[in-house]
């Protein structure tokens, strides 16, 4: 119920100021503000939210909205541009802009805004139930217990309950049931503890401040010089085997996603099977797809040890079975010759060359996603970035915390400019409808 | 959109109710989560019976998160180790540890191997385990990473990083043993008492397990008390907390911990561990 709440009220909220955001894009501190959020990943944010909040549902609720708000911003903004301009320039001058957007760009860009809060959702809802690993009462939580204490029976109850609320989203969320489902929502958030700003500000003026300049009143040119010794040490020790890991770790998965996918793919598409074997197919990739990686990888971890194979094996079977949904529908809507070939012939010779840009479009727009999961399974024993943000919080170390975070997020930016770069010399087009 | 602002007003209204006289305490989760629930549900119940206040016991995922909602004061008390606790009273000024366990003046933790190892039990500091798969508890753990790591770098001279073929953190107590006992782990690092306690509930295949080396003791356990809890609940309150916990008969209560009963404790008894953390740089 908690994974419901947290999901509903966190999506409600990232799509409402997204929306605002999107609509001031244009200015560049806005672009820069929302590319960096959505570069944090939730749990980033949750670990930050416990300490200034602790465990109430603000903490759930802001970890969710604040990065979604960042995402739905630049998705809404894209939606916008590629509006229709006709019905804009028939509307006389002079029109004021309020009206102007409301009743000539945005009835153009409406169903697919829905459509895309409708997916929004069901990420949050997979997020939501993440969350319940650093400590939230989520889906989550009661995964890691029963993981943890070895009640095998429970976890898999837990995760059939999961893959029935994300399979039967479309089915109860509607246009009428919103308003209830967010009352609802605010009514079974968890009962909070006393909080109090001064917790907030004490984080913000104190708990982040590098450990040498915190208790000082003046700043000297010795305490400058131990600052930088302190900054040294965090980058040499741990953000660059931390960055050298994850790093590695993308790449390998990166590259294990486009095997897969491209093995994934002839499950649902209608050149290769019937309508049954594809059925059978279509069920197998909503499963694997709708399994958080997180939860994937942390299965797979408890049972091998930290090393990178089960990370890679999460990453790439959750992001192949997405991007091989994407081509194997691309694929159904070829038209081939009739007199084609078959088998495997037909695959390599007729299909892979003609999906080939869409399959590099959508494995280049993943790139920048299997990036922050990587990041976030150092929590999980990996000693990629996250390993080291979740010793620091452990540590009750949050300037180093903060540090490593921000590198992390400008890593993600770096990647994120660079893959649209590559898509753009590629001219490799896509819509974008899943994120 | 005034829906929104609303939503957002509601929000804001739910998380500032402040339950001004519940009488609030936790537990670093250093077992297994279910065990660790029913017993401190318990001592809520007994707490509430002595101190004639609401009292109510709140579980936390990580002992990291012990320790914040404590600086928070979302807890007045807490069951620390010996590390969380150093940690949590240098961040609440005043607060004080009020008891420890009997045992705690002379914890220890055993450093345990699986068969595959080849490890034998010795007195010295076993240097064979270099190279071998080794998990400690938490990372924020006294008897499962600071005591250890310190005893591997004294032995050692290096980080365990540089002197194993793979180091792990497996959460808590329960699950180190259980990892070395199915093997994933050749070596561990664990609390005695939390040993001795899965021991007898026939969790530990001795034919599989052994303990290879004790470390010296040193001490652990503690509850520990906010400094500014005598204003909130009146004079005399924190002595009230430490006669309720000394005075703790039921044996039901004490053998879930497992301690053989509370005794008095002050913050200096703590001092080798922050030397410790120090000097392993846990603590800056």
């Amino acid at each position: 119920m908690m994974t419901l709440a947290f999901a509903i009220l966190g999506v409600a909220l990232a799509n409402f100021t997204g929306f605002l955001l999107a609509v001031i894009f244009h200015y560049r501190a806005v672009r820069v503000a929302c590319a960096f959020v959505r570069a944090v990943h939730e749990l980033f944010w949750a670990l930050i939210f416990l300490q200034i909040f602790g465990l109430t549902a603000l903490t759930g609720v802001l970890a969710i909205a604040i990065p979604y708000s960042g995402i739905c911003a630049k998705v809404y903004a894209e939606l916008l541009e590629e509006a229709d301009p006709a019905p804009m320039q028939a509307i006389p001058n002079g029109t004021s802009i309020v009206s102007l957007f409301f009743y000539a760009k945005l009835p153009g860009v409406w169903s697919n805004v829905k459509t895309y809060s409708f997916y929004r959702l069901e990420c949050g809802l997979r997020s939501s139930a993440v969350l319940g690993f650093v400590g939230l009462p989520t889906l989550g939580f009661y995964l890691e217990t029963a993981y943890k204490e070895g009640l095998y029976s429970d976890l898999s109850a837990l995760l059939i309950v999961f893959y029935v609320l994300i399979s039967t989203v479309r089915k109860w969320m509607r246009r009428e049931t919103i308003p209830v489902l967010l009352i609802a929502a605010c009514v079974v958030l968890p009962e909070s503890g006393a909080m109090t700003w001064s917790n907030a500000w004490r984080f913000f003026a104190h708990d982040i401040m590098p450990t040498p300049i915190r208790n000082v009143e003046t700043i000297t040119i010795p305490i400058m010089l131990e600052t930088w010794f302190w900054f040294q040490t965090l980058i040499l020790n741990e953000a660059l085997p931390g960055i050298l890991n994850t790093i590695v770790l993308t790449m390998i998965a990166l590259a294990a996603t486009g095997i897969l996918s491209l093995l994934f793919f002839p499950l649902i598409s209608s050149l290769f099977f019937g309508p049954k074997s594809r059925l059978a197919g279509h069920t197998i990739l909503v499963v694997i797809r709708s399994t958080p990686e997180y939860v994937i990888a942390f299965v797979l971890l408890q049972l091998l040890g930290p090393s990178m194979f089960p990370a890679v094996v999460a990453l790439s079977f959750h992001n192949a079975a997405i991007i091989g949904h994407l081509i194997g529908n691309f694929s159904n809507h070829l038209r081939l010759r009739p007199d084609r070939s078959k088998g495997i012939n037909l695959y390599s010779y007729e299909t892979l060359p003609r999906i080939y840009p869409q399959f590099l479009a959508f494995l280049f727009y993943r790139w920048e996603v299997i990036f922050r999961e990587t990041a976030i399974l150092g929590i999980l024993g990996v000693k990629t970035l996250g390993f080291f943000v979740d010793s620091a919080f452990a540590d009750i170390r949050f300037d180093r915390a903060i540090v490593l975070i921000i590198i992390t997020a400008l890593l993600n930016i770096f990647i994120d400019i660079l893959s649209r770069s590559i898509r753009s010399r590629l001219r490799l087009q896509t819509s974008l409808d899943t994120h | 959109m005034k829906k929104f602002i609303m939503l957002a007003a509601l929000i804001l209204g739910f998380t500032s109710q402040i339950q001004a006289t519940e009488f609030v305490f936790t537990a670093i989760p250093d077992q297994d989560e279910s065990a660790l629930k029913k017993r401190f549900n318990k001592i809520a119940v007994y707490l509430e019976k002595e101190l004639s206040v609401k009292t109510k016991y709140i579980p936390v995922k990580s002992y990291a998160a012990a320790v914040t909602a404590f600086r928070n004061n979302q807890v007045q008390l807490a069951w620390f180790g010996g590390l969380s606790g150093v940690r949590a009273r240098q961040l609440v000024k005043g607060s004080k540890a009020i008891a420890q366990g009997f045992e705690d003046p002379f914890f220890e933790t055993y450093f345990i191997a699986h068969k595959s190892s080849g490890l034998k039990p010795s007195l010295s500091f076993p240097k064979g385990m270099a190279g071998k798969t080794f998990t400690f508890g938490s990372k924020g753990s006294t008897s499962g990473r600071l005591m250890p790591e310190f005893h591997i770098r004294k032995a050692f001279g290096k980080t365990p990083d540089k002197v194993f073929k793979r180091v792990g953190f497996s959460g808590s107590h329960s699950r180190t043993v259980a990892l070395v006992n199915s093997g994933a782990y050749e070596v561990g690092a664990v609390n005695f008492k939390v040993y001795k306690k899965e021991l007898n509930a026939g969790k530990i295949d001795q034919k599989k397990v052994s303990i290879i080396w004790k470390t010296p003791g040193y001490p652990d356990y503690n509850w520990s008390i906010r400094g500014d809890t005598d204003k909130k609940f009146g004079k005399g309150f924190t002595n009230r907390v430490q006669k309720a916990l000394i005075g703790m008969k039921d044996p039901v209560l004490l053998r879930s911990f497992p301690r053989k009963s509370f005794i008095k404790a002050v913050n200096k008894d703590f001092k080798p561990i922050l030397d410790t953390a120090r000097e392993i740089g846990l603590i800056d």
